[in-house]
Parts: structure tokens; C-alpha cells; sequence
């Protein structure tokens, strides 16, 4: 093909997001894949049985004490029928962040990995579309994994636990997405080491072991802004059959997360790798 | 029939008010072999940045296989191979599935990257390592897969940011040869360096920069012949007589320049220099006659020391 001629510079771009996307995403994904089956995939075991160790000892341990629980609703529930659909939500923001955080961060730091994807004819968009869906599909193996467990415990009370998998990758896709869009910020191990400062509260706190109501209400307000209390609500509703058109909200407030993640990652990589 | 692929016309780049490319204009022909040369901070590889379609410009005017970089980034990336200054493969990844999944970022289809990611590992000699991890591999070897990966869209021209700078030299002449093998087959290379010897090798066309500006352009032998000899006769009478014998270098090579530790004597013919030296009765401690280099000609473009 002979370009050498062709002279307009003037000429526009041909797509609309054309600088920033290459419809190539996939290509970034099979990279990680490839990645990920040849040297991480022990590491990616480990965060898979963390949320199950805490169903097996908070759900089936504590839960022997606790017996059964009172729902918002009325609905008497056992404890670990409780918890283990928080912690599916919480598998599901495990496996994003892992991807999404320190992997991102390494990428950007060390291994330069971003700059020669850049170099390519790969935009922003593709690269931080193909990270983001690689940890969405990480939250949404272990999320998977835990339904089954639960499943064999009989902790899955109603059929609409069946949406509980897509409402889990919604999730997922949230969280890896603010949290690449963050990591981009991030220079330092330092700062890295505040994203588990916030996570690990959020985990403890966002009504996953006991419901919202045991807090003073200014507490309440605090912890439903924030996105585990949101999942955890849409999740449990769907696993015990609690459903109401209240948790569209919810979704909603996964897809605003999800699309500011994706405006702010494709900024930053833009201005970190094409100034 | 002139024939440019990249012209640039008093192209710049601020950073936070600091210049660092500033006012520069070139243009590579089709095939040619361009080099940019200069010291750290010249402003070379921010200017490769801007080829590479990677960063925008501050002012000026550049076009890269008559494209506007600025407007038309992924398109024009797609027919360049980048190799940058310090090598970036994926680590995580073997050998040959840098080049494979390489390949796929350009969006080429399965099957035609495959059979090139196996040209291109005959053509870097490293079919043996094809499975090995990239960290396993010596420094020249990375270099070598790098440029391997550069060439798997097939691009019509190739950027080398410092292509051997940190390699030894059995390394570098390897990699020359490959170089060179490329501009044979009528690949434009645009590469950067400090080394005179790798411009000599590779380059049909140069130009020295510093301080973001162009200050000589011309091909490796017309700089060498304007702004240096061909050689130089490093000669060494210690310290405290080096001034002293200075004074009774008149007439000898076309230039002499006197150091705090060493006399250059810029010449044509070293040996022929130094037997003169001797001729006259004059014996240094020491003496090296050596072509001459980048520094020779760069440091009397901007001047020695004392002027900072």
C-alpha cells in the first residue's frame, strides 16, 4: 500500500473515538490470558479460596452460635444463608481488584507494558477495555466458583439466585474498573498500600456479616455510599429471593462506577503514554 | 525522485515551559537510513516520540507517511516498528509469544503472524530460544527479539531509540549486521544514537542534535570531513608538560587541541602524525591513534569544556 503520497493532514479522523480505540481490546485480553496460564495462575488459586474459608468459618462457625437472622424484610434466614451471598459479592471485588490494582501497577511501573502496547496501533480504550475485562472475568471465575459451593451448601434460597452471576459481573466489571482507573493515578508502593487501607473496612463493614440496621443512622448513610454495600444488597436479594425493583438502584450505581472508571483510565493512559 | 516519509518543519515540544525539541527540520526518504545523534537531553528521543506518534507536538509541523500524527495516531503506529531505548518485551510471556501476541495488537490475523513470528525469529537468530523465557536471554539477544517484534506488522519504516547503547560489542555487531540487512531489503530506518561508529555502520544521512536544535547535518563522512579529521592522535607527555610541548606542535596535523591530561592532534594520518612526533624528538608516555568519534565531532560543534 503506498501512503507516501498521500497528503492531507487535515483529513479527519475516520471513527469517532478513532485516536482512542482500535475495536482491539481482545487482543490485550488474550495477552493476559496467555499471561496469566503461564505464570500466575497459583497466586490467582489463593484469592479464589479466600471468601470461601470465610463462608466455611464465619458462615458455618460463628453461624452455629448466631442461628438465624432477621432481613429488612421480616424474612427469618440462617446465618450463613446471611453472609455467603456478601461474600459471593466480595469474591467478585477480590478477584477485580487483584487484577485490576497491583497487576495494573506493576504493568505501569515496571514492566512498561503499556508503552509498547501504545506503540502499536492499540489506543488507550483498547488497553484499559482488555485489563478491565480480564479482572472482570477473574471476579467472575471465582464468583462462579463460590455459587457452586454455595449451591452445594444450600445456601442458594431461591431461583433467582440464577441472576445473582450476571448481578456478580456487573460487580465485578465496577470494581476493576475504578480500581485501573486509580492504580493509574498511583506512583508509589505506598499509595498502593491504601487501596487494601480502604478495602479492607469496606469489606468488614459494608453489612456483610450483620444487617445495616445495628448502625446509628449518619453511620448507615456513609456505608451505603459506598460500592460493597450496594453489591452485597443487590446480591443478597437475588441469592434469598428478596427482590424488588429498589435494586435497580444498585445497578445503577455499578454502571456510573463502570463508566467512570473507563473515561478516567483511558484519560490517564492517554496523558501517561501519548502526551 | 524525492520520495519523504517523514518531514518535519520546525517541529517542537514544551514540557512545562522547558524546550524540549525546538525548532527542528528534517526529511527521510523513502528507504533511507536517517540518524539523529546527540548527547542525553538533546532532545532525540522526544523527537522519535513525536515520529512514533506517541506524543503531540507543541509547534510546528510533522508529517509521517503523509499523515498528521496528532490526528491519525493508530494509523500511522500501524506501519511503524518501534524499538525504544530500553527494552520493554513481556516478561510474562516466552519468546515467541512476545511476537505472536505482538502481532495480535496490530490486529493481524492468527495464522499470518504465526508464519512471520517464525521468519522473524530465523531472521534474529533466536529460533533456539523460541520457548524461552525472555529473562533468560542476554542482552543482545532481548535487543534482537525487540527488533523481531518490531518488524511483525511488516512496517514501512522502523524507529531504533539507541539500538545498542549498553551492549557489548560482539552484541552490537550482530545487530548491525541485522540492521543493515533490513536497509538492504529497503527498510527506512530512523535510529538514534551517541556512537559515530554505529552512524558510520547504518546511517546514510545524520543530524547532530543539541538543546533540541539540529546543529550539522550531513552523511557520517562529510560531518567527519567538515567538522573533525579522520583521525586522532591522542598523545600524552604528563600533565606538567603537556602545555610546554604544545608550543612546539606547530604545523603538526590539521588541528591541536590541548587537554589538562592529553594532546589531540586532529589528522588524516595518525601513524604518519606520530612519526613526525618522534622525527622531531619529541616522545609522549603514551599514544593512540583512533578515528575519529561523535565526541570529536560534537564537542567542537558546541565547544569544549568551560563554556557551560
Amino acid at each position: 500500500m503506498s501512503v507516501g503520497t498521500q497528503t492531507n493532514p487535515h483529513l479527519a479522523p475516520t471513527r469517532p473515538l478513532g485516536a482512542l480505540y482500535a475495536g482491539n481490546a481482545r487482543s490485550v485480553m488474550l495477552r493476559g490470558w496467555r499471561a496469566t496460564a503461564s505464570t500466575n495462575w497459583l497466586v490467582m488459586l489463593s484469592g479464589f479460596f479466600e471468601p470461601i474459608f470465610y463462608l466455611l468459618s464465619m458462615g458455618l462457625g460463628l453461624g452455629a452460635l448466631v442461628g438465624t437472622i432477621t432481613t429488612e424484610a421480616g424474612q427469618e434466614i440462617p446465618y450463613a444463608a446471611y453472609i455467603a451471598p456478601a461474600l459471593l459479592a466480595v469474591a467478585a471485588m477480590n478477584g477485580a481488584i487483584y487484577d485490576s490494582t497491583w497487576n495494573v501497577f506493576f504493568k505501569m511501573q515496571f514492566a512498561k507494558l503499556y508503552e509498547g502496547m501504545l506503540s502499536t496501533s492499540l489506543g488507550p480504550l483498547d488497553v484499559a477495555l482488555g485489563e478491565i475485562s480480564l479482572a472482570l472475568l477473574r471476579g467472575a471465575l471465582y464468583a462462579t466458583g463460590f455459587m457452586f459451593v454455595m449451591q452445594v451448601l444450600g445456601l442458594n434460597l431461591s431461583w433467582w439466585a440464577l441472576l445473582a452471576l450476571p448481578a456478580v459481573l456487573l460487580i465485578a466489571f465496577g470494581f476493576a474498573s475504578v480500581g485501573m482507573a486509580v492504580t493509574s493515578y498511583m506512583k508509589t508502593f505506598q499509595q498502593m498500600d491504601w487501596i487494601n487501607f480502604v478495602l479492607l473496612p469496606m469489606f468488614l463493614f459494608s453489612a456483610t456479616f450483620y444487617p445495616l440496621s445495628v448502625y446509628p443512622p449518619g453511620l448507615q448513610l456513609v456505608i451505603q455510599a459506598l460500592p460493597l454495600w450496594h453489591g452485597v444488597e443487590l446480591v443478597r436479594g437475588l441469592t434469598t429471593g428478596l427482590v424488588d425493583a429498589g435494586m435497580l438502584w444498585h445497578v445503577l450505581y455499578y454502571l456510573v462506577m463502570i463508566a467512570l472508571g473507563l473515561v478516567f483510565t483511558t484519560r490517564r493512559l492517554r496523558a501517561l503514554f501519548l502526551d | 525522485m524525492p520520495d519523504p516519509v517523514i518531514v518535519a518543519q520546525d517541529l517542537r515540544k514544551t514540557y512545562a515551559g522547558f524546550a524540549a525539541v525546538d525548532g527542528i527540520s528534517f526529511a527521510v526518504e523513502r528507504g533511507e537510513s536517517f540518524g539523529l545523534l546527540g548527547p542525553n537531553g538533546a532532545g532525540k528521543s522526544t523527537t522519535m516520540r513525536m515520529v512514533g506518534a506517541v506524543s503531540t507536538r507543541t509547534g510546528g509541523s510533522l508529517s509521517v507517511l503523509g499523515l498528521d500524527p496528532d490526528r491519525h495516531g493508530p494509523e500511522i503506529r500501524s506501519q511503524l516498528g518501534v524499538v525504544p531505548q530500553s527494552d520493554n518485551l513481556d516478561t510474562e510471556l516466552r519468546v515467541r509469544e512476545n511476537l505472536l501476541v505482538y502481532g495480535r495488537y496490530f490486529g493481524l490475523p492468527r495464522a499470518q503472524v504465526a508464519r512471520r513470528a517464525d521468519e522473524l525469529l530465523a531472521f534474529a537468530q533466536l529460533e533456539d530460544k523460541a520457548k524461552a523465557k525472555v529473562d533468560a536471554l542476554s542482552g543482545g539477544m532481548k535487543r534482537r527479539l525487540t527488533i523481531a517484534r518490531a518488524l511483525i506488522n511488516d512496517p514501512s519504516i522502523l524507529l531504533l531509540d539507541e539500538p545498542t547503547t549498553g551492549l557489548d560489542p560482539q552484541a552490537r555487531h550482530i545487530l548491525w549486521d541485522r540492521l543493515f540487512r533490513l536497509k538492504e531489503q529497503g527498510t527506512t530506518l530512523l535510529l538514534t544514537t551517541h556512537y559515530m561508529d554505529e552512524a558510520e555502520q547504518l546511517c546514510d544521512r545524520i543530524v547532530v542534535v543539541d538543546k533540541g536544535a539540529i546543529m550539522a547535518e550531513g552523511s557520517p563522512a562529510e560531518l567527519i570531513r567538515r567538522y573533525s579529521s579522520k583521525e586522532v592522535l591522542e598523545v600524552r607527555f604528563g600533565s606538567s608538560r603537556n602545555s610546554e610541548v604544545a608550543e612546539r606542535l606547530q604545523g603538526i596535523g590539521d588541528r591541536v587541541e590541548v587537554l589538562p591530561d592529553r594532546i589531540l592532534i586532529y589528522t588524516g594520518n595518525g601513524e604518519a602524525e606520530l612519526v613526525r612526533l618522534t622525527d622531531a624528538g619529541l616522545h609522549p608516555i603514551t599514544s593512540l591513534v583512533r578515528r575519529s568519534s561523535l565526541e570529536d565531532v560534537f564537542l567542537r560543534l558546541t565547544g569544549r569544556t568551560l563554556i557551560e
